[in-house]
């Protein structure tokens, strides 16, 4: 049986839920973006429910490990074609294995999620990397970037706790939507009159505090003073640091 | 801000460049209300140079100008050089302008030595000092100790920045007076000395005063110059043991020798740094700090010098073939860390797994041993036991050729990609964040 939701987290845990509730056996659960016609499955679509979604979620934690409780949510992320399977299988093991689940590498689900969690947080981490302020008029610090997954809400924390003390904005280029700090919370928010580059995120000078050009013409500079010539290694160069984020790198632009 | 800073920025980070240690790691200093920054667990790299290092630090000096003269040094006063020097003003706002922007971690500032060593150390603690008081900065601080500077300003300085740290550069006292015959060990030890009785000290006073100031408290390090000066690797190694154990540094970096004053006769002439050698002395000092390895078990009285040509892992492996095989579904952590083909994360991963059932050789090879290289080392219910007959030589011939067609791998000075063989890359740049394995 083939179990379609929405396509957001709460609504795969409603799946989970249901699964547990009526002991369904699904061969397939995927979003209802994805859902291909088949003739031979019968199909049923669970309409996601946050009270349902949260008891699972609440339910699951108490079974994780502390620092890896962020795996689930990060593996789902990855949007992997079956991850939800291999995700339901985790999430089974969870709940009835007496050892923690997520030291069991020999069964291939368990390592499935392991490795498609691992690749978001990677992905995460090349945000926090890679991302790029520049300081606008108002004030405001202002960064965009498209990463591979859908991963700016695992990075907020960490952005907020950095720059805790100024305004700043970081943006999804592929997905159209970002973040926007304000010194105390963040609220998402989609920036429906684009004045910065649509494929770079670069905001134009006349936008830009004066001083920005300064800052970014130093770090230039200083990337390229702080080079050995001598140990030259462009390929170890693209092995740390991904073509693909180059043209938000201000140090990469010319 | 404007040119000339530029100019003085490009020079300095420059004469900057040749000091490897860049890491920003070992330290959590929390964001404190209404400031900006943190330092967080282990450094994030924030982009490479072409040379594929790392860039988590500004890394530059105050100044380049130096009333000394080591031979091995591009700022020796007897050098024609540009000079620069960068105001503590100047200093504060490049840090807090790269730090807002997500270009750095924080700052790495060491210096020429102008005037004295206590006038050049005291603008440097007005660096950290300014940068924490006044612009209420969180980010992290690594800054050189001046050699010669007082006991009263390395101690307040300790009290501004996160890591502490005096460059022994050469590693005996001998070479050192050779080469740079104004420095000498005991300038160096003293403060090297002052600086960890501080650092436990204050570690003491903050058991009880939660609000006692900090020092240090990402710890020191030092930097050790290889291939300039005669030393084997096991004296390089045994004072890197000893610096960690005695000292309780918190990193050694090893920096392969680059011909800079080419003209100074004191000087070996090599054309290229001696890159293989300073990455095999990385993957020792690995094994030392992370499997548990002795300075003794990798270079030894009759082995002085690493091999170059396999890494320290796999020579140890190779002298001590009666250890082996051993059963990865039995052996001890300890062991199973010290075949070559498994490294930390998979040793680890192997310790969680065989809790639920028997290792074969397809669950080794998907929690990312490197069987290619481990079969000859391990047993689990099915591999052959006739492979571990092979005589040391044999293996060893073997064990490189199996390695041949793949692309050399270029040696790396990124540190944490050191993973012996280990499929598993370990998420490099961590925070907290990254809480995967
Ligand atoms: S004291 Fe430092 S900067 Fe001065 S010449 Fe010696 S190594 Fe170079």
């Amino acid at each position: 049986m083939l179990l379609v939701y929405d396509g957001t987290f709460e609504g795969y845990l409603s799946v989970v839920f249901e699964v547990y509730k009526r002991k369904l056996e699904p061969t397939e659960i995927t979003a209802k973006e994805h859902f291909q016609h088949t003739m031979f499955t019968s199909k049923e679509e669970i309409t996601t429910d946050f009270d349902h979604a949260e008891r699972v979620w609440k339910g699951l934690q108490q079974k994780l490990k502390p620092e890896l409780n962020q795996i689930p949510y990060s593996a789902w992320l990855s949007g992997e074609k079956g991850i939800e399977m291999a995700l339901l299988e985790y999430i089974r093991q969870a709940f009835i294995l007496p050892l923690s689940v997520e030291g069991n590498f020999g069964d291939a689900n368990i390592l499935t999620v392991r490795k498609a969690a691992r690749r978001v947080m990677r992905e995460a981490m090349r945000v926090l990397q890679f991302v790029r302020f520049q300081c606008t008029l108002d004030g405001i610090y202002f960064s965009a970037i498209s990463p591979e997954y859908d991963v700016l809400p695992l990075t907020i924390k960490q952005l907020q706790n950095r720059f805790a003390d100024q305004n700043w904005v970081v943006y999804d280029l592929k997905r159209d939507y970002g973040f926007y700090y304000n010194k105390k919370t963040s609220e998402e928010i989609t920036l429906a009159d684009k004045t910065f580059s649509r494929s770079t995120g670069a905001m134009p000078a006349n936008l830009l505090q004066e001083e920005e050009g300064f800052y970014q013409q130093a770090w230039i500079g200083y990337c390229k003073s702080t080079t050995i010539r001598e140990r030259l290694n462009p390929k170890l160069q693209r092995q740390h640091m991904p073509k693909r984020f180059w043209k938000y790198l201000t140090e990469k632009k010319r | 801000m404007n040119d000339i800073v530029q100019k003085k920025l490009n020079i300095l980070a420059d004469a900057a460049k040749y000091d490897v240690s860049c890491a920003s790691s070992g330290n959590n200093r929390a964001n404190t209300q209404g400031g900006v920054g943190n330092a967080v667990n282990c450094g994030i790299c924030h982009s490479f140079t072409e040379d594929g290092r790392c860039i988590s630090l500004l890394k530059v000096l105050m100044t380049n100008n130096c009333i000394y003269d080591c031979a091995y040094c591009i700022n020796r006063r007897t050098n024609d050089r540009p000079r620069a020097t960068l105001t503590v003003e100047e200093l504060v706002d490049l840090t807090i302008g790269f730090y807002r922007r997500n270009y750095i971690e924080g700052l790495f500032l060491s210096s020429g030595v102008i005037k004295s060593p206590d006038y050049t150390m005291e603008r440097m603690m007005l660096v950290a000092k300014k940068l924490r008081i006044e612009e209420r900065y969180n980010g992290y601080i690594h800054m050189k100790a001046i050699p010669g500077a007082s006991s009263d300003l390395i101690h307040q300085a300790g009290i501004w920045v996160d890591r502490l740290s005096v460059n022994i550069e050469i590693p005996s006292n001998p070479e050192l007076k050779r080469l740079a015959p104004e420095k000498n060990y005991v300038d160096i030890y003293r403060p090297m000395n002052f600086i960890k009785e501080n650092i436990i000290a204050q570690k003491e006073e903050r058991k009880h005063l939660r609000h006692a100031p900090t020092f240090a408290p990402a710890g020191q390090s030092t930097q050790l110059i290889v291939g300039a000066t005669p030393e084997s690797d096991r004296q390089i190694l045994s004072l890197a043991s000893d610096l960690y154990q005695g000292q309780r540094l918190k990193r050694v970096y090893y920096s392969g020798y680059l011909p800079v004053n080419e003209y100074d006769q004191r000087l070996p002439a090599i054309k290229t740094p001696p890159l293989v050698r300073e990455n095999r002395l990385y993957q020792s000092d690995w094994l030392m700090r992370f499997y548990k390895f002795k300075a003794n078990e990798i270079v030894s009285d009759e082995h002085p010098f690493l091999d170059l040509e396999i890494d320290p892992k796999l020579a140890w492996a190779l002298r001590n073939l009666h250890q082996f095989p051993i059963n990865v579904n039995k052996a001890p952590y300890e062991m199973i860390l010290r075949v070559p083909g498994i490294g930390v994360q998979s040793a680890q991963r192997i310790i969680e797994a065989r809790k639920f059932r028997t290792l074969n050789t397809q669950h080794l090879t998907k929690i990312g041993v490197v069987m290619k290289r481990a079969k000859y080392f391990i047993v689990n219910n099915e591999l052959p036991a006739s492979v571990f007959d092979l005589p040391s030589e044999t293996l060893r011939k073997q064990i490189i050729l199996g390695d041949k067609p793949k692309p050399k791998s270029q040696p790396d000075t990124q540190l944490k990609l050191f993973s012996f063989g280990d499929n598993v890359k370990p998420l490099r740049l961590t925070t907290n964040l990254a809480m995967l394995d």
